[in-house]
């Protein structure tokens, strides 16, 4: 049993990295990743919100959702799966909202070190992918648990290194046209490359 | 005041979502292995970015401020279910491949930067047309990468043989590389490279 957790751990961590196998998060990756103090920052909130949202989500799927799921109350044949995208984005927006008003109250400095990236992350693929991909796979509530921890830290240890390399970038003389965006989407595409060599392992 | 014809054209190559504006990205690599299922996300969007900053524009004068990403983010999640439904019904194996990046359509930021940027400012016509424009800037990039991913990936395009494999009896060995989802950034970046080598204006200070 613990094995199996593990696995799934570590899998989600670095064999399905949410972004540098399954390309989600793109947006605030390339363009939050020009500092690593910035991009701590980020990976910090994302593993936060992460591993609230799927549980959460996971709940809702199960026991709102799912064909069959409002059975107690008489409602057996009613199957609300198409209303899954509103309600995940919803879900994790809310808590997007409560963790902004828990941390402002009660971490005020964590908050403040935040700043920004805690709204940004409504709208950061990863967490709505996560949630997606969680119900395609039909986890069980635990197993929900450990899939958004890890991938929550997958996306947090992409950003953290692909910030390092660009902040070594500025000693390098890029072509015009290459600087900028177009060398950090190369650089990106040689990390998931790199990335690759963790898909032969089996868990 | 821009004119329509401006509207539409300017985010092809001068504006374009992906290669200037960083918006859209998450969605853009993963579905571009083959250029069918690169065709119908790129429609998909298309459809969602018009319709969404037709109506956020529609009701801009009566959404308070405070509240408008909520409003916004509604009208895209029921536009985008809309989409989503109607490729599972005709679609069925494509929207197999397409996997979760349909849905993900929500959080794809064109569609919010536009509305946020674009739509809350215009009439519903031009905003309508934005929307149009903007998808074409991201279909053009999505189609481009799916051409040469499908191309040199597998000899084939849209399921015909382009390049006979030597598998097969032909002579293109196919290279691997290019159905791996990677080739996608390293394409996107060429194409970056060639739009701005074209446009100098775009290049950034490093």
């Amino acid at each position: 049993m613990f094995e199996h957790y593990l696995s799934l751990f570590i899998k989600s961590i670095f064999i399905e990295n949410m972004a540098l196998a399954f390309f989600l998060g793109m947006c605030t990756f390339l363009a939050v990743s020009k500092r690593v103090e910035t991009a701590v920052g980020l990976g910090i909130a994302v593993v936060v919100v992460q591993t609230i949202t799927l549980p959460v989500n996971n709940l809702i799927y199960n026991y709102v959702l799912r064909e069959g799921a409002l059975a107690g109350i008489g409602l057996g044949d009613l199957d609300l799966t198409f209303l899954g995208l509103i309600t995940y984005i919803g879900v994790i927006a809310a808590m997007v909202q409560i963790l902004e008003m828990v941390l402002d109250k009660f971490v005020p400095k964590l908050y403040n070190s935040l700043g920004i990236f805690l709204p940004l992350i409504t709208v950061n693929c990863a967490i709505l992918g996560g949630t997606l991909f969680m119900v395609e796979r039909d986890y069980i509530f635990t197993e929900s648990i450990v899939f958004g921890v890890g991938s929550g830290t997958g996306f947090a240890i992409a950003i953290i290194a692909l910030a390092g390399i660009r902040e070594k970038m500025k000693y390098s003389n890029v072509p015009e046209g290459l600087r900028g965006l177009g060398i950090t989407f190369i650089t990106v595409g040689l990390m998931a490359i790199a990335f690759m060599l963790f898909s032969g392992i089996q868990l | 005041m821009k004119t329509y014809k401006e509207i539409i054209l300017d985010p092809i190559f001068n504006n374009n979502p992906i290669a200037l504006q960083i918006l859209g990205i998450c969605s853009a690599l993963a579905v571009t292995s083959k250029l069918e299922t690169s065709i119908v996300m790129a429609l998909a969007v298309i459809f969602v970015t018009a319709l969404s900053n037709f109506s956020v524009s529609l009701i801009r004068k009566h959404i308070p401020g405070s509240i408008r990403i909520l409003v916004e983010m509604t009208i895209i999640a029921s536009l985008v279910i809309i989409a989503d439904q109607l490729i599972k019904a005709f679609l069925y194996d494509i929207s197999k491949q397409l996997s979760v990046y349909v849905g993900l359509i929500i959080t794809n930021c064109i569609i919010m930067g536009r509305a946020e940027a674009f739509a809350l400012q215009n009439t519903p016509g031009r905003s309508f047309l934005d929307g149009i424009g903007n998808g074409l800037g991201y279909s053009f990039v999505l189609l481009f990468v799916g051409f040469f991913r499908e191309l040199f990936g597998s000899g084939k395009l849209l399921g015909f043989t382009i390049f006979p494999l030597n598998t097969e009896g032909g002579w293109y060995n196919p290279n691997g590389l290019f159905l791996l989802a990677p080739s996608a950034f390293i394409l996107i970046g060429l194409l970056i490279w060639a739009i701005r080598a074209w446009k100098p204006e775009q290049v950034e200070e490093a």
